[in-house]
């Protein structure tokens, strides 16, 4: 069995499903959710570099650079944010994101 | 491949300036400490002029640099003026409140600038990496702000929020991009679109791509069913932050939204335009019923908020130039109401506290008679009165969208606006027929007041002078449908 376009996108969409479960019915901890997201971009990345190669056009691998080098941003500025939280509440539980309702 | 070649920047001047003085600003603000802030903020409102100077110079026509990532029109112009406006005004606004409020730090303007310079580059963009780009420079910043107030429980968990919700849509809309470039075969919106040209109907990937490129987009305008983050942050924020929400990123990811969709999808339109109908009629009816339980008047601007971006929505569902005009036109007029209305939400003291509660409004005539009428003149444009700025903006839009066929969204807009207009003008009855529990503190600050002033002239005497602003926005919305 040969490993076609279609397989990259598979894994890379059940990747991104995982993500965004993972971010949805995860009720522990903030830090699962950071973890969530950075899975989220990963199977984006999957998803880009594959049909680079399909297309055989080189943009899709710069665009992954490119996300890489952002999600990188993302992580440092969510773990700064969660960091402040934490000193204010004392806790980074899901449940207990609750000073306003919603 | 030849020896490379240096790209045109004038087209990019605007954002390039920005991005420097920004970064200058920044190393400033380092070697100067806090105690430098009201300069700094003073000399980013210097730059953002001198940005507007460079917007308003550039030739009047359509040039993309970049290899094409980037293209500068009357369309991105338009809604650059009003960015960078927004930006202007919320920093003037968050003069005061910076200072009582222990958050005086040198970085909050310098944060404003890197967030407009992206929100400059979103409404540049001609390709998806650009778009991308340009829209994390833009959330990376906000997020920063929205948590600004370090030491309140309320701010950081309404960053908290903002950071999650805003990278799940991020991750959303990327995901959109790689379908799309995937099944198009290209990340720039020209090549995208001739692609698509005499197509007929679109591939089932592609059209997984855009359904997942609007999610993320809505996400970023905040439209029904990706609201959900909007009261949560507007109430947490500090106050002149969700002023900055409420204006200059709503404008730029609504120009995002017209650019992203029309200029590489506007081949097959009757693809999205059920999803936009859809997200826009939702939004309106949301917005008028879910304000009126609200007792935090920030709370009650968010809802008002998602409602107004349900009307402009209607302008994009219509996917003509006359929509779009009418978009531009609801933008800048939304802009002026809700610049004014923070600023008289800025000057609720009691004492030496904020409040933010609808009921400390009571009896604001009898204490300050000229805050009151102005609010009332915002809460009546905002509901939509005539003669006031708010009919317009709706009006315009209306016509769109009876022009383009849809009658349906058209009726439920005048419906929806009928039902928000209870809450608008309960404010109204609040302030000038009810008796303050405790009066709110005076006098109200300079600049707030100037702010107010300027902003509250520009609602009510719209009707007087409207030609301008139609004919800068019919311009716009032309160099989009070349």
């Amino acid at each position: 069995m040969t490993i076609g376009l279609g397989h990259y996108l598979t894994v890379a969409a059940i990747l991104f499903t995982l993500g965004i479960i993972g971010i949805f019915l995860n009720r522990k901890n903030v830090i699962v959710i950071l973890m969530s997201i950075e899975l989220m971009l990963l199977a984006v990345n999957l998803n880009l570099v594959a049909f680079s190669t399909h297309l055989n056009d080189l943009v899709g691998q710069v665009f992954a650079l490119f996300v890489l080098t952002v999600a990188a941003g993302e992580a440092a500025i969510g773990l700064a944010i969660l960091v402040v939280y934490f000193r204010n509440r004392g806790t980074i539980a899901v449940e207990d994101i609750n000073m306003m309702k919603g | 491949m030849t020896a490379s070649t240096m790209p045109v920047l004038a087209p990019a001047y605007p954002e390039i300036w920005l991005a420097l003085a920004s970064m200058a600003l920044l190393i400033f603000g380092v070697f100067r400490g806090d105690g430098s802030t009201r300069l700094v903020a003073w000399l980013a409102i210097v730059v953002l002029a001198i940005t507007v100077l460079l917007v308003v110079l550039q030739p009047d026509a359509t040039e993309t640099t970049f290899g094409g990532m980037f293209i500068a029109d009357g369309f991105g112009r338009f809604a650059k003026i009003l960015i960078l406006l927004g930006s202007a005004f919320s920093i003037v606004l968050s003069l005061g409140y910076i200072r009582y409020e222990r958050m005086e730090r040198f970085e909050y303007p310098v944060l404003i600038l890197l967030a407009s310079t992206g929100m400059l580059m979103m409404v540049s963009a001609n390709d998806l990496i650009a778009l991308y780009l340009g829209l994390e420079l833009q959330s990376l910043s906000l997020y920063v702000m929205a948590a600004f107030k370090r030491d309140s429980g309320r701010a950081t968990e309404a960053g908290l929020k903002y950071f999650v919700l805003g990278a799940l849509s991020s991750g959303m809309l990327l995901y959109g991009c790689s379908m799309i470039y995937g099944f198009a075969g290209s990340t720039s919106f020209p090549l995208i679109a001739q692609a698509l040209t005499g197509g007929g109907s679109a591939s089932i990937g592609l059209v997984v791509g855009i359904v997942f490129l609007c999610a993320g987009l809505a996400f970023k305008v905040s439209a029904v069913p990706f609201h959900m983050w909007t009261p949560d942050v507007y109430e947490g924020s500090p106050t002149p932050v969700t002023a900055f929400f409420a204006v200059a990123p709503k404008v730029a990811a609504m120009a995002l939204f017209v650019r992203a969709l029309l200029s590489p999808f506007g081949e097959i339109a009757h693809d999205w335009q059920q999803i936009v109908i859809v997200i826009s009629a939702l939004s309106m009816l949301l917005g008028a019923f879910a304000a009126i339980a609200q007792s935090n008047i920030k709370r009650l601007m968010a809802y008002s908020s998602i409602g107004h971006v349900g009307y402009a929505l209607i302008g994009l569902a219509a996917g003509t130039e006359e929509g779009v005009r009418g978009i531009l036109i609801y933008l800048a007029i939304y802009l002026a109401m809700n610049v004014g209305t923070f600023a008289i939400i800025l000057s609720m003291r009691q004492k030496d506290r904020m409040v933010e509660g609808v009921q400390d409004l009571a009896g604001l005539a009898k204490t300050h008679p000229g805050m009151a009428l102005l609010l009332a003149a915002f809460m009546f444009s905002l509901a939509g009165v005539p003669p006031l700025a708010g009919f317009f903006g709706k009006f315009y839009i209306f016509m769109a969208a009876i022009n383009a066929q849809l009658y349906v969204l058209a009726v439920l807009g005048v419906l929806s606006s009928v039902v928000g207009a209870y809450y608008y003008l309960r404010v109204v009855k609040l302030m000038y027929f009810d008796e303050a529990a405790e009066p709110l503190a005076k006098p109200v600050r300079g600049e707030l007041g100037a702010v107010m002033t300027v902003t509250g002239l520009f609602t009510i005497l719209f009707f007087v002078m409207p030609g301008p602003l139609l004919a800068a926005a019919q311009t716009a919305a032309k160099s989009l449908f070349p």
